[in-house]
């Protein structure tokens, strides 16, 4: 049976409601900062969720006492969340430094493409209002 | 059968390379594929028609069930016969009239034949499947033609969304049949039919799938609309074939699901008012090709009428209709391909006195015709009569057969008045117009309409042979309670024959008094209605589009997320175990760092400028990581540490050529709000899922036994032993990620943007920077030279030189005895990186390059290189990969060493980290920090130019 640790569950429930309202902001660097701190959330949860913590895991010798350390794979997996987690920070504040660059500003715009497909529509109307006086041609040999 | 479906393939392959050598006769070598296929079943037959069977099967994923079983059964063979038999003919036929394209449309029509082939002898749902799809696929592609013409690309993409559509609903069905019986073998279905509420739905799912593709009301516009497809291919797809891939499955599946609640009905309804409404509408047809093929609809509701409505007599007379009419149909097709090729049209306006012209199609168009109409003693009569037999005399198991018969002597008459039409308005009247200037047919373009219309008076004059191939196939049933029926061409004055002569004579009666038939269709307009369906799929399409898809990504990100507090949390509300009774915090120390960790992150989001924020989020890190060391995982702590601050210095970096405050928030206080509320609930539910997940747990650690393997990975830290040992294909894939976003953070940084006016070998870095960092040094600071003194801080300087080689010596201490306390491959690098990054903070780019005299890129890749050979070596000893050993040894002087051999795993990854950080130093440090001194140095140039543009 594990124990449950109330302030922990606070801090990586804080951490992810933080980290995913700055995700949801439209400066590029501010979801750079949201990604970091979900990023501590998760590594903490993945820690949590492993089981009761102890003693660290490096036996020293006495390996027939298991009981009272620590899980030690769910520490693997951290430890490799952490490092991609590393690689992954870099790689977005690139990409915001670029849209900085390029654009002059880091925020996320709307994607215009998206809009342009809800009125497709009505521009296909407007274009092909003549096309359909002339074009409508017999479907098979129904006629 | 395998092999005869891997010939299909293999000449419908070959085909396209042969037929320029070959030219015409290309269309007689397809046409030995199909003739091998007929003579194969006929050494087959014997045994067959005794109740035996033939079974092959190929194995291709037993352990998922999928293999490809193939049986040849009594209705195998009927199908076989027919697929193979009007195949060949139509084949040869093309040879005189396919002008263009001969190579495209003869591979395939064969492959539509190997199609139909695997379709009649799959033996498996999911066989059977894949090839009835292959032949709407076939035949997609023979009605588009080249796709030249609107009306070809409409009709054919019609055929193509009706049955494929049918066919997926026929999947539905069919998985639903073979998941509650058990198999989804077809016979083991058949043999032990299973029951219930799901069969029932399964049975109607199968039914709308036959019926799309047998173009049964209302799914039957596809049909029609296909016509404008060359006629062999209407002949043979779209009467012969395809269309009776349908009919097939009816009578493939009616002795299991006959009684099963709404097939009987649903059969028995669709199927007559099919009959009866297309061959009313057949009547009103000037096209002949239309004629025909509201005939072949008509034909095809009498077909599933039959073969579905489950009593023995019914059955044979579906059998004898199925045989009778590929014949007449296909032949009177081929016939109509004639005279449209040599007359130039097929309107019944414009075709007068043709049958003068060509007496030798006429007569055998006639026969054809004759069969149709079933004038005895052809085929068609046969059917005829068994079918009045089965529903004049009925069965207790159908209900109101005598109104049905009603029903059925409607249908026959104006079958048999569509028939007279159709031979009138092809060949009658005088000679004149179109007629006389046609050409005549050669015999051999005849021949196959010969063969046709010859095999339905063979077959019905033949009778008993064609009696034992249809009673095989009908024996499945029981008896009805007047003995089994027998095919016979005289059975006697009795009511039944008196049925067939009112059909003739209510048909001659309705064809003399054609011109004062109400003109009103009968039939709903298919064609508007799928037209229209497929119009309002579109604006559905729209309409979901423009309300889902609107392109604000933080919209798109606040629907998921309540997706996520949704779905996910209801179901956690749901099934929540009892909580017991939770610790407030498991170390004293905890709620401090709690308090830390959470003060800090609300700040985050409170601060306008950048580097504070960065700070703020650095100061979380730490806090993190110093939970990691109350919680026991110094491995964890000493890397959170490492990295928190080579965060911190990388976004430092960048951050330099940024504004310092955030972009100005023009945010609503509404959607703040609403974004706020998202962000909480996620929150909200992460803690519960938090306090659930680790009181949920019950079974024992997967690690609880790694402890005790640690003496054969020989080391003492666990977590080491797992990231370079038990896990290590996890790390090698690790800095494969960690590798890729480095470089892919170089060359964001690097490429593009205003710094690409930067020639290759010109300016003072050359290429690339990383490459002159092994220039000769000569000074002891060499950045000294570079920079005014007023930014330089000699002590600083002075200190890290001194501090540079401890800290080395310190990240191969981590290194090195990773195995045996906290460090590692990952914590060394990282250090070894950081005393890096304090030589270039410090002495800047060339005393960078006075410590590390190789390219970024060369530490990086023989890091890799090192991991990946280290994990691929014991292959070579005849190991596994990643395997590791300890090796002692016993060097003089130093006595014994003893280590293992995942050490060398840790040196790559350590290796990768240090070039990993010198990648990054060279991306946002070197070549960012050369921007800006060029950016410096272009507003200086311009300042110059504008002070001196006045002058």
């Amino acid at each position: 049976m594990n124990t449950i640790d109330v302030t922990m569950a606070l801090v990586i429930g804080g951490l992810f409601a933080v980290g995913f309202f700055l995700m949801l902001q439209r400066s590029l660097m501010r979801i750079v900062l949201g990604f970091i701190l979900l990023g501590h959330g998760t590594n903490l949860l993945l820690l949590v969720a492993g089981g009761t913590p102890g003693r660290p895991p490096v036996p020293d010798g006495r390996i027939d006492d298991p009981a009272g350390t620590a899980d030690p794979l769910p520490q693997a997996m951290a430890l490799t969340a952490i490092v991609i987690t590393f690689g992954l920070t870099a790689f977005l504040m690139a990409l915001a430094y670029r849209s900085w660059r390029m654009t002059g500003h880091d925020e996320v715009r709307d994607d215009v493409e998206d809009r342009r497909i809800g009125t497709v529509r009505e521009r296909a109307e407007a274009g092909s209002a003549a096309d359909r006086e002339t074009g409508g041609t017999a479907p098979g040999g129904e006629r | 059968m395998l092999f005869l479906l891997a010939a299909y393939a293999a000449v419908a392959v070959a085909i396209p390379w042969w037929q320029p050598r070959l030219g015409r006769a290309v269309w007689a070598v397809a046409a030995l594929v199909p003739l091998a296929t007929v003579a194969w079943a006929g050494t087959r037959a014997a045994r067959v028609l005794d109740g035996g069977e033939y079974r092959e099967t190929l194995a291709w994923a037993p352990s998922l069930g999928l293999t490809v079983d193939l049986r040849l059964d009594p209705l195998s063979l009927l199908m076989l016969w027919v697929v193979a038999g009007v195949g060949a003919l139509v084949l040869l036929y093309c040879r005189y009239y396919v002008e263009r394209d001969a190579a495209r449309q003869a591979a395939l029509l064969l492959a539509f034949a190997g199609a139909m082939t695997g379709l009649v002898l799959a033996d498996n749902v999911f066989v059977l499947y894949v090839f009835w799809e292959l032949t709407t696929v076939a035949s997609f592609l023979l009605i588009a033609g080249r796709g030249e013409e609107e009306n070809e690309r409409r009709a054919a993409r019609q055929a193509l969304l009706v049955t494929v559509a049918g066919g997926l609903v026929m999947l539905l069905g069919l998985v639903l049949l073979g998941w509650t019986a058990g198999t989804y073998r077809i016979s083991a279905i058949l043999a032990d039919p299973p029951r219930g509420g799901a069969v029932s739905a399964a049975a109607v799912l199968v039914l709308i799938g036959a019926f799309a593709k047998s173009a049964q009301m209302p799914l039957h516009g596809w049909l029609p609309a296909a016509m404008v497809a060359p006629t062999p291919v209407s002949a043979y797809l779209h009467a012969a074939a395809m269309v009776k891939a349908g009919v097939y499955l009816v009578a493939r599946l009616a002795p299991a699901l006959a009684e099963v609640a709404p097939w009987r009905p649903m059969v028995l309804a669709v199927g007559l008012t099919t009959m009866v409404l297309a061959a009313w509408r057949a009547l009103r047809a000037t096209d002949l090709k239309l004629l025909l093929a509201y005939g072949t609809i008509s034909e095809l509701g009498l077909l599933v009428t039959l073969l579905g409505a489950g009593t023995r007599t019914a059955a044979l007379a579906g059998a004898v209709m199925l045989l009778a009419h590929a014949a007449f149909k296909s032949a009177l097709f081929l016939s109509v391909g004639i005279l449209d090729h040599r007359a130039g049209t097929r309107d019944i306006r414009e075709l007068s006195g043709v049958g003068r012209r060509m007496p030798v199609l006429f007569a055998v168009t006639a026969l054809a015709a004759a069969s149709m109409a079933g004038i005895p003693p052809l085929v068609g009569y046969l059917g005829k009569e068994a079918y009045f037999e089965a529903f004049l005399y009925g069965d207790a198991r159908l209900d109101g057969h005598r109104q049905l018969t009603v029903v059925l002597v409607i249908g026959s008459a104006l079958t048999v008045a569509y028939a007279a039409r159709f031979v009138q308005g092809a060949f009658g009247g005088p000679p004149e117009g179109a007629a006389r200037r046609a050409e005549r047919p050669e015999a051999g373009f005849v021949a196959p309409v010969a063969v046709l219309a010859g095999a339905g008076l063979a077959l019905g004059v033949g009778y008993a042979g064609t009696a034992a191939l249809a009673a095989a196939y009908a024996d499945a049933y029981p008896p009805g309670p007047h003995g089994p029926y027998e095919l016979s061409l005289w059975h006697g004055f009795t009511p039944v024959l008196g049925l067939s002569a009112l059909t003739l004579a209510l048909g001659g009666l309705v064809h003399l008094g054609r011109r004062s038939l109400p003109v009103t269709a009968l039939l709903p307009d298919a064609q508007r209605a799928f037209d229209r369906t497929l119009a309002a799929a579109d604006r559905l399409a729209l309409t979901v589009t423009r309300h889902t898809q609107v392109g604000s990504l933080p919209l798109y990100l606040v629907v998921l997320l309540t997706t996520v507090v949704v779905v996910p949390g209801a179901a956690l509300a749901a099934g929540a175990p009892p909580l017991g009774s939770p610790l407030p915090w498991w170390s004293p120390v905890e709620p401090f760092l709690a308090v830390v960790v959470l003060t800090a992150a609300a700040a985050v989001v409170g601060t306008r400028h950048r580097l504070t924020g960065i700070l703020l989020t650095g100061a979380v890190g730490y806090g993190v990581a110093g939970m990691f060391l109350v919680r026991g995982a110094p491995d964890l702590a000493l890397t959170q540490f490492l990295v928190e601050t080579m965060t911190l210095v990388v976004v430092v970096l960048v951050l330099r050529r940024m504004p310092a405050r955030f972009s100005p928030g023009r945010t609503m206080t509404r959607v703040r709000l609403v974004r706020a509320a998202a962000a909480g609930a996620v929150g909200v539910l992460v803690t519960c899922f938090a306090l659930v997940a680790s009181a949920a747990r019950t079974a024992p650690a997967i690690s609880s036994g790694y402890a005790h393997r640690m003496e054969e990975a020989g080391a003492e830290n666990i977590v080491n032993a797992i990231v370079v040992d038990f896990r290590a294909l996890d790390t090698l894939g690790e800095i494969s990620v960690l590798l890729v976003a480095a470089v892919g953070t170089v060359s964001l940084i690097r490429v593009g943007g205003r710094g690409d006016a930067r020639t290759p070998g010109g300016g003072p870095g050359g290429p690339s920077p990383t490459a002159h960092w092994d220039e000769p040094v000569r000074t002891w600071l060499p950045g000294a030279p570079e920079r005014p003194g007023g930014e330089r801080s000699v002590l600083l300087e002075v200190a890290t030189r001194l501090l540079f080689p401890s800290i080395l010596v310190l990240s191969l201490f981590l290194l090195f005895s990773g195995h045996y306390g906290p460090g590692g491959g990952f914590a060394g690098g990282l250090v070894a990186g950081q005393a890096l990054v304090l030589r270039y903070l410090v002495g800047g780019r060339a005393d960078l390059g006075a410590a590390v005299r190789v390219p970024a890129s060369v530490v990086t890749g023989s890091g890799m290189l090192l991991a990946a050979a280290v994990g691929t070596f014991p292959l070579l000893l005849g190991g596994v990969p990643l395997e590791s050993t300890v090796v002692t040894l016993h060097p003089p002087v130093v006595g014994t060493v003893k280590f293992a051999t995942s050490l060398f795993f840790d040196v790559g990854v350590y290796l990768l980290v240090v070039g990993v950080v010198l990648e990054l130093l060279s991306a946002v440090g070197v070549s960012l920090g050369q921007d800006m001194a060029e950016a410096d140095e272009a507003e200086a140039t311009a300042e110059d130019e504008e002070q001196g543009g006045p002058r």
